[in-house]
């Protein structure tokens, strides 16, 4: 309990540290594709109201001036297969970040989606020493949530109140101040595999760098794709990538709940690469150019060279229709869906009071997905891009970057976890000696 | 699938990853401190090595020196600002020539090596001098106005006698009194530092005409006027012309000064005395003697 934290706190402080240096790298590390950009705070809404968002959606804080993607090499589902691969991608992309930025960057938010995520929902309930809730009381309310048995060789990566209740008023964001006689709290905690998090940070210590913070990537893309009154009301977003697939659900503006299907991108390619027998470049060449999902009398006739490089001219000269591809690529995309429905009927999101659905990442830019989506998943289902944030180029604006701009709004506006707040007293081994300067400080 | 003819790519295929000692350099070189250092401290740093090493040889040092001095007279010694001659107006030619002999300067010369401010001062240092004006004037003529002192009292001291101004300031030396007869003759200890006042007394002392010597400073504070016969007229340290024009109206009324008088002392404006000689004091005794008093 105290090294998650100790090492979660000095995460935030080494994120404190880099945006009073006013430059820190968000990292980006997916299965298709390593994205980083380079934030300046310029110290503008930074010292808010704690949490709460203000004008320009709680972006008016930094500014990108730095943006570069390279192709992910030694990732497979989210996941660091091959630290020294990885290691000389993340170099590529901050190299190429940092020379767009002109400025030295030494800090690094990095969000990654493999893991295995697996969520659990925690509460406490403890009585009041005062009449109303102080700084303590929700330190202690806190401390009090008996974690699960979350399983060897797990972290916990996010672990954030979700819901303070006072007596019998639930929904309350912040109860410091009122008046009542039992606190209690709802949480949300995510926990990975540990040894994830381990390669992730040394593959950026082995590039000089210092890890300043650490998210999920699907808590991420939900930040930046779903508007402020879906994270209100509940929805899910669901953000496709190349080698998973990641699911959040937020309600209340606060994630209740993440979980990763391992089955993206990279697959349709493997299927299409495998069915049409082409190279997998050629198979990604051809997916992004004539996928889709539903076929039409059209796609019958549209021929398309699936090309080849083996010299052979009959080989390398063969054709398939556009409903062939169409035909290869609609099951393994339904197989990704239902498999995110059997998710989200887990985590009973079919209670919520609004069951929006917003597919991003790069995968949700298959023509008619949303069609397709909304049949199994249900009705409202929208395509979800980023939020636009100041000086981001263009070309970062697409639905791949959402995890990416998701965790620059991450990085501005931190959520309250867990171990933001402080430990309580009663768990300080120097306790009587703050008590003591405690009851001084009260009484003169 | 690989190819059956292999077709060699005309660029290898290049890991696009930095190594991770340019990824370094690379941030080594996005560092402010660092760049500043290479952009100013570097280059300042290896000038002024070089500049060291290459100035550390006495010859080269020379050399240096040398052409600098080539370069400057090149530019000096243009006939434009050469100065030929040294032009001096307002001088009697006895001060013109004690002028040239305290300015020795050889010309044709470069008006770049003339320290004009300097010359000045060594100008209006000669005794007769009052005020010089220093210029070049177009056409290379080293200008010089000079306004002299003019003398207003011939000073005895000890080491002989000497003209002086309104201010006290030597003039000239002179050799004799008859040279200036027209000029009143003052002496004493500091004298020369009232002369406005001793002035102020000959002009009221005009009226004695051939009879008056001079005027005496005594004890640093008070006139003596002398005129001929030894007679002194002793006055005050204040209001020493009004006592003087007593004594004249004395002189006019009852010939004071006419008689066998040595001393008018007026030092006490209440009580004005007078010394006879030694003879007309025992002349005066035989009288009173002989009239039985």
């Amino acid at each position: 309990m105290m090294d998650l934290y100790d090492s979660q706190r000095s995460m935030r402080h080494m994120r404190k540290l880099a945006i009073q240096r006013g430059v820190v790298a968000i990292l980006d590390v997916g299965s298709s594709k390593i994205a980083c950009l380079v934030l300046r705070f310029d110290g503008i809404g930074l010292d808010g109201d704690g949490g709460d968002i203000g004008s320009l959606a709680g972006q008016s804080g930094f500014r990108v001036i730095g943006a570069a993607t390279t192709r992910s090499r030694g990732v497979r589902f989210g996941e660091i297969c091959a630290m020294g691969e990885t290691e000389r991608a993340i170099r590529t992309a901050l190299q190429a970040a940092q020379k767009m930025a002109g400025i030295r960057v030494d800090h690094v938010i990095a969000c990654f989606s493999g893991g295995e995520p697996r969520s659990y929902g925690l509460d406490a309930q403890v009585e009041l020493e005062g009449q109303s809730v102080s700084e303590q009381d929700v330190a202690r309310v806190l401390a009090g949530c008996d974690v699960p048995e979350y399983g060897e060789g797990r972290e916990v990566l996010h672990a954030q109140p979700v819901n303070f209740a006072l007596d019998h008023r639930s929904g309350l964001a912040d109860p410091r101040g009122q008046l009542g006689n039992s606190l209690s709290v709802d949480m949300h905690m995510l926990t990975v595999d540990a040894d994830t998090v381990q390669h992730l940070a040394h593959c950026i210590k082995r590039c000089d760098l210092e890890l300043a913070g650490i998210a999920s990537s699907s808590y991420a893309s939900g930040i930046s794709a779903l508007v402020e009154d879906e994270q209100e009301l509940g929805a899910a977003c669901i953000d496709m990538g190349g080698g998973t697939t990641g699911v959040s659900i937020f309600i209340k503006k606060h994630m209740i709940y993440a979980d990763t299907v391992r089955m993206g991108g990279d697959h349709v390619t493997s299927d299409i690469s495998m069915g049409l027998q082409v190279p997998t470049a050629n198979a990604e060449r051809i997916k992004t150019f004539y996928g889709g999902v539903h076929a039409t009398g059209m796609d019958d006739r549209d021929m398309i060279e699936i090309g080849g490089e083996t010299g052979d001219y009959e080989h390398d000269r063969r054709t398939a229709s556009r409903a062939e591809l169409i035909g290869i690529m609609r099951p393994r995309v339904e197989e990704i869906l239902e498999e995110v429905r059997v998710r989200l009927d887990a985590a009973g999101f079919d209670h919520l009071p609004s069951q929006q659905i917003v597919l991003t990442g790069a995968g949700s830019q298959i023509p008619g997905l949303d069609g397709l989506a909304s049949k199994i998943l249900g009705q409202q289902v929208r395509l979800g891009r980023p939020l636009r944030v100041h000086g981001l180029p263009q070309a970062a604006t697409g639905p791949g970057f959402a995890s990416a701009v998701g965790l620059a709004l991450f990085a501005a506006h931190p959520q309250d976890e867990w171990w933001d707040f402080d430990i309580p007293a009663d768990r300080y081994p120097s306790r009587s000696l703050k008590r003591a300067v405690k009851w001084f400080r009260d009484n003169w | 699938m690989r190819s059956l003819i292999r077709r060699r790519p005309a660029t290898p295929k290049v890991d696009p990853a930095p190594s991770r000692w340019s990824w370094r350099m690379q941030r080594l070189m996005l560092t402010p401190g660092f760049r500043f250092a290479l952009r100013v401290g570097l280059p300042f740093t290896l000038s002024l090595l070089a500049g060291t090493i290459y100035l550390s040889d006495e010859a080269r040092r020379g050399t240096v020196m040398q052409a600098l001095q080539d370069v400057r007279s090149s530019v000096a010694e243009r006939p434009e600002f050469m100065v030929k001659l040294m032009a001096i107006d307002g001088a009697s030619n006895r001060l013109a020539s004690e002028i040239r002999t305290t300015v020795p300067l050889e010309f044709p010369l470069s008006s770049f090596d003339l320290e004009l401010t300097e010359l000045r001062e060594q100008i209006t240092q000669i005794n007769g001098v009052k005020q010089a004006n220093v210029r070049v004037r177009p056409g290379g003529v080293l200008q010089i106005d000079v306004t002299p002192r003019v003398p207003v009292a011939v000073w005895r001291n000890a080491e002989g006698l000497a003209l002086v101004d309104n201010t006290g300031a030597h003039v000239t030396e002179v050799a004799q009194r008859q040279d200036h007869p027209n000029l009143p003759l003052i002496a004493g200890d500091k004298a020369i530092e009232h002369v406005p006042e001793a002035l102020k007394l000959f002009a009221a002392a005009n009226v004695l005409g051939e009879r008056l010597r001079g005027l005496v400073r005594v004890g640093q504070r008070r006139w003596d006027v002398v005129l001929d016969r030894d007679q002194r007229i002793m006055l005050p340290e204040e209001n020493a012309v009004q006592a003087l024009e007593r004594v004249i109206a004395l002189e006019g009324a009852q010939e004071v000064l006419t008689r066998d008088v040595a001393r008018v002392d007026m030092r006490l404006a209440s009580r004005p005395t007078l010394r006879m000689n030694e003879e007309a004091t025992r002349e005066w005794w035989h009288i009173r003697q002989l009239s039985g008093q």
